[in-house]
């Protein structure tokens, strides 16, 4: 194990270069005898199962869905940051490189995000190849938008589907693979465990969902790329099967787990209607840029909204932030709705929602205007609520969307075992606490595309035919592990749904690990979830067999992990005793109710060891910030 | 030729004997109905008209194998493509609301196809054989219109009633399919097929459909 | 509300299926049509039945995982939108509601209303690409695309391969599907110097797949969650025609 940041020295802007010179290569030749497995094929999963193809490796690839072009990066709308500074308005890479860092409240490493602002032109370039149809300006160039709050013009985007574009990019790329046999796909194939031998990643076990059938994988490395864990929420803007157990399974097995409390809330998403609900819907961000949010002055107003007069309206947002006024950044608008409506303020059957309202836009640009910029939102919109916003203003509420912790890795993008290496939204590394809008493509795509190719070699290079048979030992026992625990699942047969105790667990962090958190919350959450977990392996009812297509026993399995993360979310929420970005402690706050950061004692990653049947062990990693000073992030 | 082989053979490929083979039919309806239209001059324009054409015997010969041709391509491959469609659609749905999304005349091509066969075999075993071994009397007209196998036979107006309704049915998706297949429907010239495609599934069948309603119903030969 | 659902089981590939009625109570408007079988699932589970398995996971219609056949439609009543996106405010108090998988011998039956549609990837891998490898592309603006061409391949672009064109096809044709991304790449000068084999091998593979041919009827297009033009489909059968015989 090396908890070795293993950051390249030399001034800021040649580090990665410089580094890329001392990875150590492997021979062309030889690059055809390493297997490599990747788990997940989404935007970083797919990018680097076909650039490793493109190479000369030999790629196993997995993903329970059954194509790669199901992953939940096709959900990404708004877009995708480069700083090609087209639109000549002062942007450059130091400046995306500042933005990001300083948009993550200062708890990422200078190095990896000078380098993601460094390769994000290189992206473009690769993705406009590919066919990847961005929005363009009449001349026929590539059109640019501000996004976000962000100060210049550099969010690249198609339509309000970038994700979904980007994700088909990726996938069209490695789908030639797949026709050449450079990669051999497994759709609907679950990781359920990680292989290691002497300390080192080499394999994993998979379920096939359609037959049950639980097989070995024997690798030269192992790559996790498999997304966020916002879904421990229950209710999240997350697909329904994203999930935290591949990555959970490689903590179990020594992987470390870094900043797991650092959640994104994003305010404007459709609230819940009812108890039934199954997820959440976010609506692009842009809508603030022509929107107004409001509640009822009184508490409790639940007159219509076009019966309260403007002067029974608090516009809370500009009111507050004058300069900023509704484009303040993700955080700050979520908690300030949450506030809102704790305060009982809310808007809506359930009071938590506040509205999002356009009749100043459509007065100022006319509803064609508003239409062709939102129209498909606002179908979507009314779709899913029956009101048509056009005529009564959105009712909005912040909703989980993403998560910045993940997996701790180096610089090379290895986890502390070696020959692990994460990618993505699954690792820890580069948007600290808080990810600035059209930033989760450019990490997704820039650590498939452009680092994990270069950074992989080098711990390869020296692995030479070090494959280990299936038949280890190593194997076997992990084989056995993964059917005695899915046999313990089927087995419980008690009176409560795998969902049941996913909602109540959910509820639990809402309440507690959600957009505000305090230390009493906190420990009462750190006492309720290991309760919870003996709920559930005592009183889960999981219908069906191993052996055969059993969605309940996949969502069963999942669970399972979720109650073993929720508590070391708490834990890590716990431990960090300041405000930062997605992470606010009712404790640490200034008198303006903004977040107070503590730098001197919280300048660092928490990266959590797995303990089992223990409190997970803390490590960490201190920030070292050489190039930018801390300052505290302003939007008044 | 090989590549002119599995040309045929693909999807598309068949697509686009159906749509050439069909446009070449539809231009055969024209003249068709050129000479038809003739009987409602009375027998002696019209006998001496089909009279003229015999002169051209070796010619009309060469036509009708080219339209033996382009009917047996167009029949071929349509029971081809119906059969392998039925095949690749697998189990049918207990509740399928089509005509919510698909016109009855889109969905029905084999179904009016093979309506129109029967017709055309029927057509052909009576007055094209008809017109083959009594042309020396030169009664084409009587033909046409008496009760033996014209449409003075109730059986007969009715069926050729039938067939040229649904061939206008056949046509009112045919026409512009066609040009679909060949991928030229939605360039500039959308608008004037669909003009056109009025004359074929609407104005002809109507001018056929004319024919047998004054003789056949009407007592238009009397 | 109080609706019946008739959904069609079958517990895996090689078994016959058949229809069971299921009447759901407390079902509300504001519910989508996924989150009613989730409730009517719940309860299967703790009465001891099999739950209904089906295919989803984004919930907001872009994934494409989802493909029902609801109500006698591809995913269901509504136009330009996908199963997820059905709520119950678009059926009827006591509604009987009949609920079966995608119908096509290239996408046969795993469970229930779960079907593979594989086919679609395998057909794509035979050319649903342009080959750049990573690293090797110029810059981005170093091309010019007309905005319109650009706005079209991106109207091609926004399939999501959900497969309700073969569903709803009575043909069980993927020519939509082969058509948006062949006319994707033929609209742009990167899909250029492959359109020749891209069209030729898609096509090929699509037939082998054992999807059936197009006769125009245009149910594709009509029930499309992405409303994409049947013109993809004549841009392809050109981009075919002129590489057979040009």
């Amino acid at each position: 194990m090396s908890f070795q940041s293993n950051i390249p020295d030399g001034p800021l802007k040649e580090k990665w270069t410089k580094h890329k010179f001392d990875l150590k290569l492997v021979n062309p030749a030889n690059k055809r005898k390493y297997n490599i497995i990747v788990v997940g094929t989404g935007l970083a999963g797919a990018s680097a199962a076909a650039s490793f193809a493109e190479l000369g490796y030999n790629v196993q690839a997995f993903s329970y869905h059954e194509s790669p072009r199901r992953a939940h990066s096709i959900a990404a709308q708004g877009g995708i940051n480069a700083a090609k500074n087209y639109p000549n308005d002062g942007d450059s890479i130091y400046r995306l490189f500042y933005d990001t860092i300083k948009g993550g409240d200062y708890r990422a490493r200078e190095a990896n995000v000078y380098r993601l602002a460094e390769i994000s032109n290189n992206i473009i370039d690769q993705c406009v190849a590919q066919g990847v149809p961005f929005a363009r300006e009449y001349g026929g160039l590539l059109d640019n938008r501000s996004f976000g709050g962000a100060q210049v013009s550099r969010t690249f985007y198609a339509r309000g589907q970038t994700g979904q574009q980007l994700l088909l990019g990726a996938y069209s790329a490695l789908i030639r693979q797949m026709g050449k046999g450079t990669v051999q796909f497994h759709p609907r194939h679950e990781m359920l465990d990680l292989v290691l031998v002497n300390g080192e990643a080499k394999g994993i076990i998979t379920r096939n969902l359609v037959t049950g059938e639980i097989n070995r994988h024997s690798a030269n490395a192992v790559v996790l790329a498999t997304g966020g864990y916002g879904n421990v929420f229950f209710l999240s803007t997350n697909a329904m099967a994203s999930n935290v157990t591949a990555a959970w399974r490689a903590h179990r097995k020594g992987a470390y787990f870094a900043n797991p409390c650092f959640t994104q809330i994003h305010p404007t998403c459709i609230p819940v209607s009812s108890e039934h609900q199954s997820k959440l819907t976010l609506m692009s961000e842009s809508l603030r840029n022509d929107g107004r949010v409001w509640v009822p002055k009184k508490k409790g107003d639940n007159r219509n909204p076009s019966d309260i007069p403007e002067e029974d309206r608090d516009y809370y947002l500009e009111r507050l932030y004058p300069s900023f006024g509704n484009l303040v950044p993700r955080d700050v608008a979520s908690r300030r709705a949450k506030d809102m409506c704790d305060k009982g303020h809310g808007v809506g059957n359930t009071g938590l929602a506040v509205y999002l309202d356009f009749s100043d836009a459509i007065q100022r640009l006319g509803r064609d205007a508003v239409s062709a910029k939102y129209g498909n939102l606002f179908d979507m919109y009314q779709q899913i609520t029956g009101e048509n916003p056009y005529e009564t203003p959105m009712r909005i509420y912040p909703a989980v969307h993403y998560t910045m912790g993940g997996l701790w890795v180096d610089y090379n993008l290895m986890s502390n075992v070696p020959g692990l290496f994460v990618l993505g939204e699954a690792n820890f590394s580069d948007h600290g606490a808080n990810r600035l809008g059209a930033s989760a493509l450019m990490q997704g795509l820039a650590d498939g595309y452009f680092i994990i190719p270069q950074t992989i070699g080098n711990y390869l290079s020296e692995k030479l035919n070090e494959t280990v048979s299936i038949e280890d030992s190593a194997f076997s026992s992990a084989e056995n592990d993964v059917r005695e625990r899915a046999e313990k699942l089927l087995s419980v047969n008690g009176s409560r749904t795998v969902d049941d105790i996913h909602k109540e667990l959910g509820k639990i962090l809402w309440d507690n690990v959600g957009m505000s958190r305090e230390s009493s919350g906190l420990n009462e959450a750190i006492q309720k979830i290991p309760a919870l977990r003996e709920e559930f392996w005592n009183n889960v009812r999981v219908p069906g067999n191993n052996e055969s297509f059993n969605p309940e026993l996949e969502k069963a399995g999942r669970v399972a992990d979720f109650l073993e993360l929720g508590e070391t979310m708490a834990r890590d929420a716990l431990n960090r005793e300041e405000s930062c970005g997605g992470h606010f402690r009712e404790e640490h706050q200034t008198e303006e109710n903004e977040a107070r950061r503590n730098d001197e004692g919280y300048t660092y990653v928490a990266a959590w060891e797995y303990q089992d049947g223990a409190p997970p062990n803390l490590h960490k990693e201190s920030l070292n910030f050489e190039n930018v000073s801390l300052t505290t992030r302003s939007y008044k | 030729m090989s590549w002119f082989k599995s040309f045929l053979n693909s999807s598309i490929g068949k697509k686009t004997v159906m749509a050439t083979t069909g446009l070449l039919l539809c231009l055969y309806l024209v003249v068709h109905l050129g000479g038809n239209l003739l009987l409602y001059a009375g027998p002696d324009v019209f006998n001496g008209y089909v009279k003229n054409l015999t002169a051209f015997k070796p010619l009309i010969r060469v036509i009708e194998v080219v339209l033996v041709i382009i009917f047996g391509a167009h029949i071929v491959n349509g029971l081809r493509l119906a059969i392998e469609n039925k095949k690749a659609g697998g189990t049918s749905y207990q509740l399928n609301r089509k005509n919510e999304n698909s016109t009855p005349s889109s969905r029905t091509m084999a179904i009016t196809g093979s309506v129109l066969l029967l017709f055309l075999i029927v057509h052909l075993a009576t007055i094209w054989y008809n017109f083959q071994i009594e042309h020396s009397g030169g009664q084409f007209f009587n033909i046409i219109t008496g009760s033996d196998v014209g449409l003075g036979n109730m059986f007969i107006a009715v069926l050729y009633g039938v067939a040229m309704v649904l061939m206008g049915f056949h046509l009112k998706h045919g026409f512009q399919s066609a040009f679909q297949t060949f991928g030229i429907r939605f360039n500039r010239h959308g608008k004037l097929i669909e003009m056109v495609s009025i004359l074929f599934w609407l104005i002809i069948p109507a001018g056929f459909l004319s024919i047998v309603i004054y003789f056949g119903f009407m007592g238009g030969a009397n | 509300m109080q609706i019946t659902l008739k959904v069609w089981r079958q517990s895996d590939a090689n078994s016959p299926g058949d229809f069971v009625s299921y009447p759901v109570d407390n079902v509300t408007e504001d519910m989508s049509f996924f989150e009613v079988i989730d409730m009517l699932n719940d309860e299967l589970v703790l009465r001891g039945e099999e739950p209904i398995a089906f295919d989803h996971d984004c919930r907001e219609g872009i994934c494409g995982t989802c493909g029902i056949f609801i109500d006698g439609r591809a995913h269901g009543p509504l136009q330009g939108v996908t199963s997820c996106q059905v709520h119950m405010r678009s059926f009827t108090d006591g509604q009987e509601i009949v609920v079966e998988p995608w119908r096509a011998r290239a996408f046969p039956v795993i469970k229930d209303l779960a079907v593979d549609r594989t086919a679609f990837d395998r057909i794509m891998a035979s050319g649903g690409y342009i080959s750049v490898n990573t690293g090797s592309s110029v810059d981005a603006n170093a091309t010019p695309i007309s905005k319109h061409d650009a706005d079209e391949a991106f109207d091609a672009a926004a399939c999501i391969g959900c497969g309700a064109c073969v569903a709803s096809c009575k043909n069980a044709s993927a020519m939509l599907f082969v058509g948006a991304k062949v006319s994707q790449y033929a609209l742009l000068p990167q899909g250029q110097p492959e359109s020749k084999e891209r069209v030729l091998n898609m096509v090929a593979t699509m037939d082998d797949e054992g999807f059936g041919s197009c006769t125009n009827t245009g149910a594709c297009e009509s029930e499309c969650p992405k409303e994409i033009s049947l013109e993809h489909i004549a841009r392809m059968n050109r981009e075919f025609i002129k590489a057979s015989l040009g």
